[in-house]
């Protein structure tokens, strides 16, 4: 196999995918390298090594109140949108619903419609509904937002299996409820647990529609911009940027790992055939 | 087969897709313990039919009855009927054991008796050391066992098979042929075979439903079905038949005295076809019925002269084309070939047709 045409090495890619990296992930890496450095000011050269800001941020009861809220939020919304998700993915691929391409047009949408739009219109209903800005309604908006992204990492999983499983359960004595539980739950579940990951990721990151539908309770995204008007906290956010970041980067790690194994799984079974 | 003891009643069932009409007034009856074929070409509506048997397609009008109860309205998991679906669909994310004891949950049964049923049916099908196997590591055929088993372990009263054998080889199929029958035999249930392989539903089917564009076209055990077939259609469906046109000219009780073209006159038994002097009829004859001679025979009742124009060899038997005067196909032969052949035996020549009015089927136009 490693012999092969398309498995042979090929610098220029390598060279190209490594700039690619570097310029991806340099500024990225600023982040971590001035949270360690022992200065207000973040520019070169470095001071010495600290963890004083670190543990500062220990000390900011304010960040720890966001990040609680921006935990509620993030896990609210990734159970309901992919909830929600399964239960789309599930109409989008097994009924012939009427005038299905529209409606998953619509459902798909808020990937590439502006932030600050959906922010916006949500404000005018909600107020016009006389509803007051809180945690919930910013859940609201993180919903509306990440179920596209829920829907679009289930349906190829949804995709991926042949109803005629689904029939065979039922022929074989399980009603619609069994079936799902027995069958379609766990041949997607590699789809809702990245769907899972996905959301919370989104929502955790998300700023425009916390900025337009929160309340007096800051998640953690407009925590850290608020604090961005005093240099001296400047440090201190660096360092909580980076612990972000570490969590992403772990999430966004334990679910291509989860997908992968998932999807060789399924070629081993396929070569075995 | 009367309606008595029907166990399966298909009563003027039709079935609408849209403006496309499926399936056409099917009526035909299934006994109970009986090895029932549905045999037709594709898209000819057998896996409709048996989707609407297992519930999985409502029917359009008309009624299905199993075991006297009418099914209209019954969901697929509340049927006395089990599918083997063409694909098997095996649940890939579960092993072979819990495949086959998929079906058991509601029975509440103890662990241990449970596992014995499974260790049962894995001997049935002869897969007994493969329990603990994912069910995605297996070959064509076993998974055919394994849904085979997964169906029969709910002692269903039917079990629906929609060509289970398609995507198997020609050997492996034979074999599991000979197992499906002998199945068949030993549990005694009731099965409803779908397949467009006529050998295949020949040798195994107790009768045998030939359906074309939604229709029954005749309902029959495969003797009556290829010996006397009811109209020119089935006739030409199972196996091969050589047609000739022909006028009744007299009748006498129950023979027809019929000129035929290109064969001269034979009197023939008119079978159930109502016929009335002067009518013109399809005369069949099918190829192994005649007998090739280079001289004239004797003592044969009826036989003609014809011009051998094209053969084929096939080892046990030749097929041979002879153009006849006055009919204008050429007809076709199958010899059993008991001597050792010659090559010169396939030469063109004149040669003698000779049969009996028992190899005659007549049909009606
Ligand atoms: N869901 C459907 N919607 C519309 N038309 C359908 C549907 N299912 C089947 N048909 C049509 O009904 C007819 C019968 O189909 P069916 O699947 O019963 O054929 P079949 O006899 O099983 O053929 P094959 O031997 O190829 O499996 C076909 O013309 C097919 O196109
Ligand atoms: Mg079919």
């Amino acid at each position: 196999m490693s012999g092969s045409y398309i498995e042979r090495p090929n610098r220029p890619l390598l060279i190209y995918a490594v700039l690619f990296l570097i310029v991806l992930y340099l500024p990225v890496m600023l982040l971590p390298l001035f949270s360690f450095n022992d200065s207000i000011y973040v520019k070169f050269p470095l001071k010495g090594f600290t963890f004083q800001w670190y543990i500062e941020l220990m000390d900011r009861d304010p960040a720890w109140a966001a990040l609680r809220n921006s935990l509620k939020v993030g896990i609210t919304t990734a159970l309901i949108s992919t909830g929600l998700g399964i239960f789309a993915a599930k109409a989008i691929t097994r009924y012939t619903l009427p005038g299905r391409g529209p409606v998953v047009g619509f459902i798909m949408l808020p990937l590439v419609i502006p932030g600050i739009i959906f922010g916006v219109a949500l404000l005018v209903l909600l107020s016009q509904l006389g509803i007051r800005l809180s945690l919930y309604t910013v859940t609201i908006g993180h919903i509306i937002i990440c179920l596209p992204f829920a829907i679009a990492t289930m349906i190829p999983r949804f995709e991926g299996f042949d109803k005629s499983v689904e029939e065979a359960s039922a022929d074989l004595g399980e009603n619609a409820w069994w079936t799902f539980w027995r069958i379609t739950f766990p041949m997607v579940f590699p789809g809702i647990l990245a769907s899972l990951l996905l959301t919370f990721t989104v929502s955790f990151d998300e700023f425009i529609m916390a900025f337009f539908l929160s309340g007096t309770d800051a998640t953690l995204p407009m925590y850290i911009w608020g604090q961005l008007r005093f240099p001296q906290a400047f440090p201190s956010i660096l360092a909580l940027a980076s612990i972000i970041l570490l969590v992403s980067f772990i999430l966004v790690f334990l679910g291509q790992w989860i997908n992968r194994s998932a999807t060789s799984d399924s070629l081993e079974s396929e070569t075995n055939t | 087969m009367t309606q008595d003891n029907a166990f399966i009643s298909f009563r003027n069932v039709n079935k609408f897709y849209g403006k496309f009409q499926a399936i056409k007034d099917v009526s035909m009856d299934i006994g109970h313990g009986e090895f029932f074929s549905l045999l037709g070409a594709s898209g000819c509506g057998k896996t409709t039919l048996l989707r609407m048997l297992a519930g999985f397609e409502s029917v359009s009008s008309g009624e299905i009855y199993i075991d006297g109860q009418p099914m209209s309205g019954v969901p697929p998991h509340h049927r006395p009927v089990n599918m083997v679906f063409q694909n098997y669909a095996i649940f890939p994310h579960l092993n072979v054991r819990d495949n086959i004891a998929y079906g058991l949950r509601k029975q509440k049964l103890p662990r241990a008796k449970r596992n014995d049923m499974v260790e049962e049916m894995l001997e049935l099908i002869k897969l007994p050391e493969y329990g603990d196997r994912k069910a995605t590591q297996l070959s064509g055929g076993q998974r055919q066992r394994i849904a085979l088993a997964r169906a029969l372990i709910l002692k269903p009263k039917v079990l629906l098979l929609d060509e289970p054998l398609g995507a198997l080889d020609k050997q492996l199929r034979e074999q599991m042929q000979l197992e499906l029958r002998a199945l068949q035999k030993t549990v005694g249930i009731t099965f409803v075979f779908v397949t467009h392989d006529q050998e295949e539903a020949l040798t195994l089917s107790d009768r045998i439903a030939v359906m074309a564009e939604g229709r029954d076209l005749q309902v029959d055990t495969p003797t009556r079905l290829y010996e006397n077939p009811k109209t020119r259609e089935v006739a030409s469906f199972i196996g091969t038949m050589n047609f000739f046109d022909g006028t009744v000219t007299s009748l006498k009780g129950d023979t027809a005295v019929i000129k035929v073209d290109g064969l001269g006159e034979v009197s023939a038994s008119m079978g159930a076809v109502p016929l009335l002097a002067g009518d013109s009829v399809n005369v069949a004859i099918r190829p192994e019925k005649f007998v090739l001679t280079d001289e004239k025979p004797d003592g044969v009742q009826y036989c003609v002269k014809g011009q051998l124009n094209n053969a084929a060899y096939l080892g046990e038997r030749s097929h041979y084309y002879i153009s006849v005067d006055g009919v204008s196909k050429p007809v076709a032969v199958s010899a059993q070939n008991r001597e050792r052949a010659q090559e010169t035996e396939t030469q063109s020549r004149p040669v003698w047709l000779s049969w009996n009015s028992a190899a005659i089927v007549v049909l009606k136009d």
